[in-house]
């Protein structure tokens, strides 16, 4: 491949224009350009290789390695993952991401393709609306996270006085009870995803072609029809890529629960990355938090990897 | 709600209608539902930000109140004042600016110009080279953090701002975004400048970039506003109180003075507002960058 690809860029004009004398052999062509390619490349590469290749592709060799910050590495093939697999703390945190995903995932979808729906259509201010409905995406999130703690506050939050307001006697302790603490957290997210997924989905549903719309119109379709006969079948591309990307991102979910819980009450938001941060940079337990780490990798791994093949699938 | 009352009597008040003034008069009441459910629900999900913005305004014992006072009683003023007192947000606010500004900047340069080399050179070993680049997106960060540190910790370089700017500088998803764009570009433009005597980093320099500024302003603001928000790699990297962002700042605050209600709301407001600002001022960009990604 390399050999072939090398020449179609290049004209024989500048060849000859820029030879010092005849034109250059193919070996020198194929030299230069392997010099002139790699010198774009090479200053962002310096780091993305130390920084990122390196520590992935360490990552995997790590797991296999008993290392912490106070001994030599090494190698003790799988003692790792087995010691993994008899840690309460480890499958704590993996039923807790799994629960958030369960959350997190159809919930935001929902509120994104409802409110894309709803923004759809040709009102004033939409672009208001619009923007409105985007920035808690981009609002940082510790700002986020203590404003949710502060409306979930049990005795005196807005949250829990409506609740009451409206009958319920008794309503959650949201962060501070280890039943509604993940509810809690999983509310704060999709609030401030929802606006991130309404942008994938506003672009999906203008790829529709309104003469579908108009079609269905005249032969009577009402407006719940025409949603579920045309909007999601329209949108299966969309929706398949938002859940994708939104699986996946609640099984990397760190940061909100780290500032919003920190994993409490007790362990009961305590999620995977969670483990991964704890074990390897505050303990220093470099080999054993890598044996986690790839449980987290294989995850994601296998949701994009199955991305691949229903996509594929359906373009056929 | 109003939509279930008000159609059913329209139906009884005009049998005999035609049929197309009635359907418009349907389409008609159908869009005032549909605006007032936008309007219901826009705002629930605006309340968050109504009471940040409203606490911020309060005294400590007057945020919690029952029932809520959206609107304060008395507007204290004084808090966007007293708080650059209560903690060093001038500091956090510098190394924020500093950090966000540097790793975008970087990013930007070395993004673009990696992603020239992989759209418009050709050269053995290119594809694969970019397929390395790919894959790493798609493996979790937090699945590599641990290497990283153990680099950043063999290199001295933990507690430094240089830590957070190596790591964050270097990004694939930069030299991707740019690459996608680069490829629209078509190759006659290059061809032609080429054929003037321009040499390849003088065709990225006076072409390529000044075209594709689309991207770049999605890149930059994109960059921006994570690096702004970044919440785990200062709290990873950062020991020293010194060398703090907003966000770490801001949390430790929360920590310490857990009931200075109104102080953190400040607090909160101040370190959002320059983002509010930013994305005003560039919303489109925020979305061309999101919105191709979700069409594929």
């Amino acid at each position: 491949v390399a050999g072939t690809t090398a020449n179609p860029a290049q004209v024989p004009g500048r060849i000859s224009g820029r030879g010092p004398g005849g034109p250059p052999s193919q070996a020198s062509r194929r030299w230069r350009s392997i010099r002139l390619g790699w010198s774009f490349i090479l200053p962002n590469f310096l780091g993305f290789a130390t920084l990122t290749l390196v520590p992935v592709i360490a990552s995997l060799a790590l797991s296999f390695l008993d290392w912490d910050s106070y001994s030599s590495p090494e190698w003790v093939g799988l003692a790792n993952f087995e010691r993994m697999i008899h840690n309460e703390t480890f499958w704590t945190a993996l039923r807790n991401t799994a629960y958030y995903a369960v959350g997190h995932v159809p919930l935001t979808l929902c509120a994104a393709l409802g409110f894309a729906v709803l923004l759809n259509q040709k009102l004033r201010g939409v672009r208001f609306f619009r923007t409105a409905l985007f920035f808690p995406y981009i609002t940082s999130l510790v700002a986020v996270a203590v404003v949710w703690n502060m409306l979930l506050s049990p005795e005196v939050g807005p949250v829990n006085q409506l609740l009451r307001a409206i009958g319920i006697d008794n309503p959650p302790g949201w962060t501070t009870s280890t039943t509604w603490a993940m509810p809690a957290v999983i509310l704060a997210s999709v609030w401030r995803d929802l606006g991130y997924y309404m942008i994938l989905y506003l672009a999906g549903l203008q790829t529709i072609p309104g003469e579908l719309y108009e079609a269905a119109h005249v032969d009577g379709a009402s407006a719940w029809q025409r949603f579920w006969n045309i909007t999601i079948p329209s949108l299966r591309p969309t929706t398949f890529f938002v859940l994708i990307m939104l699986t996946i991102s609640s099984f990397k979910v760190f940061d909100l629960v780290q500032v919003m819980t920190e994993g409490g009450p007790g362990r009961s938001t305590l999620v995977l990355s969670q483990v991964i941060f704890r074990e390897g940079i505050t303990q220093g337990r470099f080999g054993y938090s890598s044996a986690v780490s790839m449980v987290l990798f294989v995850i994601v791994l296998t949701i994009t990897l199955v991305q691949f093949r229903l996509q594929r699938r359906s373009e056929l | 709600m109003t939509m279930t009352t008000t159609r059913p009597v329209e139906a009884d008040v005009v049998p005999a209608a035609p049929v197309a003034p009635r359907r418009r008069r349907v389409a008609t009441v159908r869009r005032a539902a549909a605006y007032l459910l936008l309007v219901v629900l826009s705002i629930a999900v605006l309340v968050p930000f109504a009471w940040m913005v409203s606490s911020s305004l309060k005294l400590d014992n007057e945020v919690f109140s029952v029932p809520v006072r959206w609107i304060p009683a008395e507007f204290h003023w004084e808090n966007f004042t007293n708080i650059w007192e209560r903690i060093p947000l001038l500091t956090y606010l510098r190394n924020s600016v500093f950090l966000s500004l540097t790793i975008t900047v970087l990013q930007v340069l070395t993004g673009s110009f990696a992603a020239y080399g992989f759209a418009k050179v050709r050269f053995p070993g290119r594809d694969a080279l970019f397929l390395a680049y790919i894959a790493t997106i798609a493996v979790p960060w937090q699945a590599y953090m641990v290497p990283q540190y153990i680099i950043m910790q063999k290199a001295g370089l933990v507690n430094t701002h240089l830590s957070l700017i190596l790591l964050q500088a270097f990004s694939a998803f930069g030299v991707f975004l740019m690459r996608q764009y680069y490829l629209t570009i078509p190759d006659e433009l290059s061809e032609a400048a080429r054929l003037d005597g321009l040499s390849e980093y003088g065709i990225w320099a006076r072409i390529i970039l000044p075209l594709s500024k689309p991207a770049l302003a999605s890149l930059a603001l994109l960059t921006f506003v994570n690096t702004w928000n970044d919440y785990m790699g200062p709290f990873i990297y950062l020991t020293d109180n010194k060398l703090w962002t907003i966000q770490l700042g801001l949390r430790s605050f929360i920590g310490l003075y857990d009931a200075e209600f109104a102080m953190i709301m400040t607090g909160s407001v101040l370190s959002v507002l320059p983002i509010l600002v930013i994305f005003l001022l560039g919303q489109k960009y925020f979305v061309r960058g999101i919105a191709p990604s979700g069409l594929k």
